[in-house]
């Protein structure tokens, strides 16, 4: 069976209007799962369309590849975790570059076996061999940190950044000598060059840029694919490409700004040091002027407060206390007191972490506010509870012009009346720097796992009265 | 006007698409958004079908083919169903 060249341009057609649409639907909650329905009519149409077209012959291992493929996919799906979704996407990143290699070096093989190469088909390989293999390994690595696999922690050594330009110039030699010769060892080499600039990319960058590393891999995901359509000369894969690329690419650039950092100094990396180790928690807080609180103490101003705004962190992720938080929202609704979540665009591991986190606790999406939506508020609220964030909410961002995230937009909770930080000890956050917030009259810290105080915050103020 | 050129053209236009629609994305949705671009970008599976089922395709190449195809299934399938999933959670107010 076959389908004209016109009737497969034209299901393409309406796969990459489907997939805008699919895209376009996450502008609010209420039609985003409208939108990956869109989606997914899109992917069905292109695959089916592809099949049914007369240019394949043999079927036996696309649907294998299929059948396996999907299997994993799925149970992947069921099973992962809401708080390993920057793990489990960076993995999915990694395995469109290694395709997109795959693919590129497939069409090499078929292309050369049927005498059917050129200079514009040898330099589109040579981009999305480049794109495909430097996202394939780069995302492992990503992974690698993100799981724990590998330390979280820059790795830099000294000519570093030579290396790298070194590598992309030997790179860019042997695009060069593949473009003239077409032939096997270059584009090998070439290969092998992309997968290890792939590497030297991203393990200088500290775990607590992942949000931007992710959404940059995300990226390059897109323009992979994108480069796989012009070899290719496939419509659909360029304009998908296009889309993801500047997907991920918008979201570098929020997440930037978030953090008030140059694209370029994250990618250049080192930014972060490990975390240091135990301290003696309550003596070191006395000697530096913080004023330690107990459970029952915040228990007391929370049941007081009209409203409460509470400040969610990686910290929250870790400790998986987001359950302990619904809870908590609960008894303090039942009293009548006004509860919100404040988020910040880089809390979390990856762009919006923190709201899939709460929404799988089964907070509604009405009661957590964007930063900008928020700030205003922290006047009016008797309480902010911070759980788990340190360096988005410190006021040195907006008044000391030495300190290194100077100009980052902030959380402003020290305006709130009375501010507690369920914290485990006084350990600086990623930035490596002392939080202003802690220090200042209105604010209390109490020294515990986040999940656990929160579950003691929620008896305390279920037992009372 | 060449092939490649046609090309560049939609690239260029679907650039600006892409500009537009991902700016109106909710922050909240970041996620997701992230899950449903991964899913989509499993449309690299065309490319791998392609490889694999043309004509006069040698063995090794039906074998990268088909590791292409499995890598672009898990994605594709794995993105949606995580996707459905996050935004299944996404509740109003009851």
């Amino acid at each position: 069976m076959s389908l004209g060249t016109d009737v497969l341009a034209l299901a393409y057609l309406v796969s990459a209007a489907l997939f805008i649409l699919g895209l376009k639907g996450l502008t609010h909650p209420s039609s985003a799962r409208r939108g990956n329905s869109f989606a997914i009519s899109g992917m069905v149409i292109a695959v089916v369309a592809t099949l049914l077209d007369g240019g394949i012959h043999s079927y036996g291992f696309i649907i294998a590849g299929i059948i396996i493929g999907g299997t994993i996919g799925t149970v992947i799906a069921m099973r992962i975790e809401m708080t390993a979704m920057p793990q489990l996407v960076a993995l999915l990143h990694s395995f469109v570059g290694l395709a997109a290699v795959l693919v590129a070096i497939g069409t090499w093989l078929n292309r050369d076996a049927a005498g059917l190469l050129n200079p514009t088909l040898a330099a589109e390989l040579a981009v999305g061999t480049f794109i495909g293999a430097v996202t394939f390994t780069g995302s492992l690595v990503a992974f690698g940190k993100l799981q724990g696999l590998v330390s979280g922690a820059p790795l830099s050594f000294s000519g570093q950044h030579l290396l790298n330009l070194l590598l992309g110039i030997a790179m860019v030699g042997c695009a060069i000598w593949f473009w003239s010769d077409y032939s096997a060892t270059p584009l090998l080499l070439m290969t092998a060059i992309a997968l290890l600039l792939g590497i030297l990319l991203i393990i200088p960058i500290g775990g607590a840029d992942m949000p931007v590393v992710v959404s940059m891999l995300n990226s390059y995901s897109g323009w992979a694919a994108a480069a796989t359509g012009f070899t290719l000369q496939n419509n659909l894969l360029i304009i998908t490409g296009a889309l993801v690329g500047f997907s991920g690419a918008i979201l570098s650039f929020i997440m930037c700004r978030a953090m008030n950092r140059s694209f370029f100094s994250v990618i250049l990396g080192g930014f972060g040091a490990e975390e240091s180790g135990d301290e003696s928690i309550s003596a070191a807080a006395a000697e530096r002027g913080v004023k330690a609180a107990a459970v029952e103490d915040a228990a007391f101003f929370i049941e007081n407060a009209s409203k409460i705004i509470v400040i969610p962190g990686y910290g929250m992720a870790v400790a998986q206390a987001q359950h302990a938080l619904k809870e908590l929202m609960g008894v303090l609704e039942d009293k009548g007191i006004t509860v919100v979540f404040a988020i910040h665009p880089v809390a979390g591991r990856m762009p919006g972490h923190m709201n899939v986190l709460l929404a799988e606790s089964d907070i509604p999406y009405e009661n957590v506010k964007e930063m900008e939506e928020v700030n205003p508020e922290f006047s009016t609220a008797d309480v902010a509870l911070v759980v788990g964030a340190n360096d988005i909410t410190n006021p040195a961002a907006k008044s000391d012009s030495s300190s290194p995230i100077y100009g980052m937009p902030i959380l402003e909770v020290s305006k709130a009346a009375h501010v507690f930080v369920i914290k485990r000890s006084l350990k600086p956050g990623y930035s490596g720097i002392d939080n202003l917030l802690y220090y200042q009259d209105n604010c209390s810290l109490i020294f515990g796992d986040a999940k656990e105080m929160c579950e003691a915050l929620f008896t305390e103020l279920k037992g009372g009265h | 006007m060449s092939e490649t050129l046609v090309a560049l053209y939609i690239f260029a236009l679907a650039c600006f698409i892409g500009y537009q629609v991902i700016w109106g994305v909710t922050p909240s949705l970041h996620t997701p958004l992230i899950a449903l671009t991964n899913a989509i970008s499993g449309i690299i599976i065309v490319g791998a079908i392609l490889v694999t089922g043309s004509e006069n395709t040698s063995a090794t190449t039906q074998w990268i083919g088909f590791i292409a195809v499995t890598l672009a299934s898990i994605n594709i399938f794995g993105g949606y169903f995580v996707t459905h999933r996050m935004l299944s959670m996404f509740r109003k107010k009851k």
